[in-house]
């Protein structure tokens, strides 16, 4: 098909060639985390009692609460990409700010309940978990790890948004070329996704 | 060559799949907390996540919308991923 000269096709919509690229990131995220989740699943099996014990250390309500907030960054990330492509800039900034928010406020809670296991002498080597039984260390090391590395995607997640807050507030993402707001959405969610699993492992182990 | 646009979604879409994800994350806090189910739990919960991630997939992700090439791939990486978790536990099991 003949192209005229000079014609960008990039510069039309979201590139999907950008797109491709992200979904390929995320897939290869999606091994990464699986990874861990591979881990949790063979100790578990081994050690069910432990898992079991040390999951008692959790507030399900927190993680419940946790949850909803991600969630409902989801949704406002889905919004604020659906504003910026029907012209609504300003809608599209505030929902981009609620995500940021949201996302921070998960960050937040977070923090307390690492803070509260610590405060109790739960970390990795600690004296007072070396104490506790094999399966418990396992839960606790997989714990700070798995919940610690999503945390920071989602830290990473907050400062992408931060970018495109500033991007589309100057204009420089618009209705036509919303690629990086897109793919950015598309990260966030996949960093929802993961918690969606991680919840019930961490917090629901009857 | 024209890209195929992925179609705006409304609004209302996008709360309806919130609230079916807000209502299932319920969902499954009752049941791991209730022993109706005690012995399939694990299952269950699982398969909750993994409706809730389908459709944050589907709609929030646009999954639905998108390419063959696309969700295949996607597909394609879920499989991996689950050769990889279905080989170990063949290892796991009976060792």
């Amino acid at each position: 098909m003949q192209q005229p000269i000079g014609a960008e096709p990039e510069a039309q919509t979201g590139t999907a060639g950008a797109k491709l690229g992200m979904w390929l990131f995320l897939f290869t995220e999606l091994l990464f985390f699986g990874g861990m989740f591979l881990l949790y699943a063979v100790y578990r099996g081994r050690y069910a009692a432990g898992f079991h014990a040390a999951a008692a250390e959790e507030n399900t309500a927190v993680g419940a609460w946790n949850t909803a907030l991600l969630l409902t960054s989801s949704l406002t990330m889905a919004l604020a990409v659906a504003a910026l492509r029907g012209g609504r800039t300003r809608s599209s900034l505030l929902a981009q700010g609620a995500t940021m928010l949201m996302g921070l406020g998960f960050l937040a809670v977070k923090y307390t309940e690492w803070t509260a296991k610590i405060g109790l002498g739960l970390y990795p080597d600690s004296p007072v978990l070396l104490k506790r039984s094999h399966g418990e260390v396992l839960f606790f090391g997989l714990y700070y790890v798995m919940t610690g590395v999503h945390g920071l995607h989602v830290l990473i997640g907050i400062c992408l948004i931060a970018v495109t807050f500033v991007l589309t507030a100057r204009g420089a993402i618009t209705a036509e070329r919303f690629g990086l707001l897109e793919n950015t959405g598309l990260f966030w969610h996949f960093v929802d996704v993961v918690w969606i699993y991680l919840f019930p492992l961490f917090y629901l182990v009857t | 060559m024209p890209e195929r646009e992925v179609p705006i979604l409304p609004a209302r879409t996008f709360l309806l799949v919130w609230a079916t994800l807000l209502g299932l994350t319920a969902a499954t806090v009752a049941i791991a907390k209730g022993r109706l189910f005690a012995d399939y739990s694990v299952l269950g919960s699982l398969g909750i996540a993994s409706l809730k991630a389908g459709l944050v997939l589907a709609f929030f992700m646009h999954l639905k919308y998108e390419s063959r090439l696309l969700r295949g791939l996607a597909l394609l990486a879920v499989l991996t991923l689950l050769t990889i978790l279905a080989g170990t536990f063949t290892d796991v099991w009976y060792r």
